[in-house]
């Protein structure tokens, strides 16, 4: 249990010109479960292994429980790390592996056989203490590994995407387990993940990371319903968020955005941008469907209609841009029929279409 | 209800039928592949057979042909093999080539191991070319060091040397050795070796814990070819020794002058304990792999 301090980290790979984690600032509380978000090759994965120590970084400094890390070897580093190929010794047994790390740090037999039973009673590897990762299943290969690590009792918890190689099914029971068990030991842990509903459904924050760099960092419901930049939103949620574009002119001191034929009132401290083209940002779920006319909404067709069980998928066209729209399962639409949107104004975000940044709306 | 039972077999019927075909297309795969095997094996094994035969027939009877394919009890006996044993310079030639293959396992890996390791795990600069350079070591002929050699190693005072032998032996399979062992290094996941650091690891004893129990399959492979391929070398055996001769040394001087019975039990006596040593460090590795496959 510590809290861990990077700052200003950097590292470049011999041969590559971008820096693969470009001056990184990021604090994780203690107990925190923070989670690197971010598609392949943004950094995350290098990250976290900077604070294993497997990395060393070109400069800055990595701080874990208050003490300079950044030159210790990983063993000295109280950290214990779930990789993702699961990294299970072949040619030990369940117990064996468990008891690894323990054994390393010269534990007494009656501590490490109290330790390993009781790690392997949390993840349910008892039966399995004498078996050889060949004789494992996937998802129990990935139960030791998690035991393995766990059993330090180490002050933090890396993941580098634990549940990835994981069939859908057994991922989603083991999110949920994995959430409960971290929750209980109360590690301060770093969570690397490609995948968003994973990082929205875990992390007590997020860190979205591109190219190198953090973009956001905050609690998953701030990301998910605030997103700082326009790839933030399309990356975050499923549908991704809708983008339109308009443009925006100042009327008696408000400022309107034209969208296709239509017009949506944009907050007033966007007044300033007049005449600029902006992106008007809204998610799938945020915005109303009915079948008739209905003042101040945008007129659109509904192009594909997908249900999804729960609800209704459709892809809407307004003017000549398209729009995804969740409603309720058994609406009454048909394909290439008409369709009338309104969005909810206080869920709009609006982006400058060349920073991709959110214009500072509120 | 009725047209449903009618349909029925027609339905099934065709899936069946195909079926059949594809079973009897996978028959005569199966027989293909066996025959050839059979043929593969048969090449390999018959003359290995003809020797064994040949060196426990009594002395009388080598020369007869056709043999019988099982030969008859009347026929086997040891004195030809005996004869050949005890035949001067045999029983201490046996004492070298086992002395020469151990000393060039034991060398050859000791320096083919790190220096694979090396390849496998570290980025060095000339790499590359280091890796080149090995290589290209296999394509210069052997027979042009011949006399620079036997001169070097008389100035060395290695000549007519077990050490000698044993120096040359270890300079021709550490090619191979170090390639092999490098391709065993890095097919062993870093992960694996990263896990055991952060468990408390320092590297070397992660190397010693992880790599090392892993890539023994692998070493022992090596090992097998190192010692053959230094019990089976007869070139450089010859020209650097006189007194101190391997087996294939011994045999290859005095197989002008000696007759058919001591030539089919030297033949015999080349080739089986290469056969026996790969029977059972082939079974030791399958056993090894069984259980560490991943």
């Amino acid at each position: 249990m510590a809290e861990i301090n990077i700052q200003t980290v950097r590292k470049t790979f011999i041969g590559s010109k971008q820096p693969a984690v470009n001056d990184i600032d990021l604090t994780v509380a203690n107990s925190e479960f923070m989670v690197l978000l971010g598609p392949s090759g943004c950094g995350k994965t290098t990250l976290l292994r900077m604070i294993a120590g497997l990395e060393y970084p070109d400069s800055g400094s990595i701080l874990i429980g208050g003490r300079d890390v950044t030159d210790l070897p990983p063993r000295s580093r109280g950290i214990a790390m779930v990789f993702q190929s699961y990294a299970v010794f072949p040619h030990m047994t369940v117990y064996d592996n468990i008891a690894f790390g323990l054994r390393m740090h010269h534990a007494s037999k009656s501590e490490i056989s109290r330790k390993v039973e009781r790690a392997a009673d949390l993840l349910q590897l008892t039966p399995y203490l004498k078996r050889f990762s060949a004789q494992l299943s996937g998802g129990q290969r990935q139960r030791v590994a998690v035991a393995r690590a766990i059993v330090m009792e180490p002050s933090v918890l890396l993941m580098d995407e634990p549940l990835s190689n994981l069939d859908a099914l057994l991922r989603l029971n083991f999110r949920s387990e994995l959430k409960k068990l971290v929750q209980e030991i109360k590690t301060t842990t770093i969570y690397v993940t490609h995948d968003q509903v994973e990082a929205l459904s875990l992390g007590d924050r997020i860190a979205v990371m591109r190219d190198g760099e953090i973009v956001q960092c905050g609690t998953p419901m701030e990301i998910y319903s605030n997103p700082a930049t326009e790839f933030i939103g399309g990356f975050i949620g499923n549908p991704p968020m809708n983008f339109l574009h308009g443009l925006l002119q100042r009327q008696n001191g408000r400022a309107r955005v034209t969208v296709g034929d239509h017009v949506l009132e944009a907050p007033t401290t966007l007044a300033a941008h007049d005449g600029a083209t902006v992106i008007v940002g809204i998610r799938a779920e945020n915005i109303q469907a009915a079948l008739q006319s209905v003042p101040d909404a945008l007129a659109a067709r509904a192009e594909v209609i997908e249900p999804v069980g729960s609800h209704m998928l459709i892809t809407a066209v307004v003017g000549d841009q398209r729009v995804k729209v969740l409603t309720r399962a058994d609406f009454p639409v048909e394909t290439n029929g008409s369709l009338w949107l309104q969005p909810e104004w206080d869920k709009l975000r609006w982006f400058d279409p060349e920073t991709h940044r959110e214009i500072a709306a509120k | 209800m009725n047209t449903a039972t009618v349909t029925k077999p027609a339905e099934t019927g065709a899936p069946v039928v195909r079926r059949r075909a594809r079973s009897r297309r996978h028959m005569l795969g199966r027989i293909g592949l066996y025959a050839l095997a059979i043929l593969i094996t048969l090449f390999m094994l018959l003359p290995i057979y003809l020797i064994a035969v040949s060196a426990f027939s009594p002395q009388a009877k080598i020369y007869t042909f056709p043999k019988a394919l099982i030969p008859h009890r009347s026929d086997l006996s040891t004195a030809t093999f005996s004869f050949f044993i005890h035949s001067t310079g045999v029983p201490q030639s046996v004492r070298n080539s086992i002395v020469v293959g151990l000393g060039t396992l034991l060398l050859s890996t000791l320096i083919g191991a790190p220096a694979g390791l090396a390849l496998a795990r570290f980025f060095f600069r000339g790499r590359g070319a280091f890796q080149l350079f090995i290589l290209s070591t296999r394509a210069f002929p052997g027979v042009i060091l011949a006399i620079p050699l036997v001169v070097t190693f008389i100035r060395w005072n290695l000549y007519d040397k077990l050490l000698g032998v044993i120096l040359v032996h270890t300079a021709f399979t550490l090619p191979t050795t170090i390639l092999v062992m490098s391709s065993i290094f890095v097919s062993i996941p870093r992960d694996l070796e990263e896990a055991a650091l952060t468990l408390g690891c320092t590297p070397f004893a992660a190397f010693w814990r992880i790599m090392l129990p892993l890539s023994l399959p692998g070493m022992a492979a090596v090992a097998i070819f190192t010692f053959v391929a230094s019990w089976n070398e007869v070139f450089a055996a010859t020209i650097l020794t006189v007194k101190n001769r391997t087996l294939p040394a011994q045999v290859l001087a005095s197989l002008n002058s000696s007759q058919l019975p001591y030539k089919f039990a030297g033949g015999f006596a080349l080739v089986i304990p290469s056969l026996v040593f790969i029977f059972f460090m082939r079974r030791y590795l399958f056993n090894m792999w069984g259980r560490v496959v991943r």
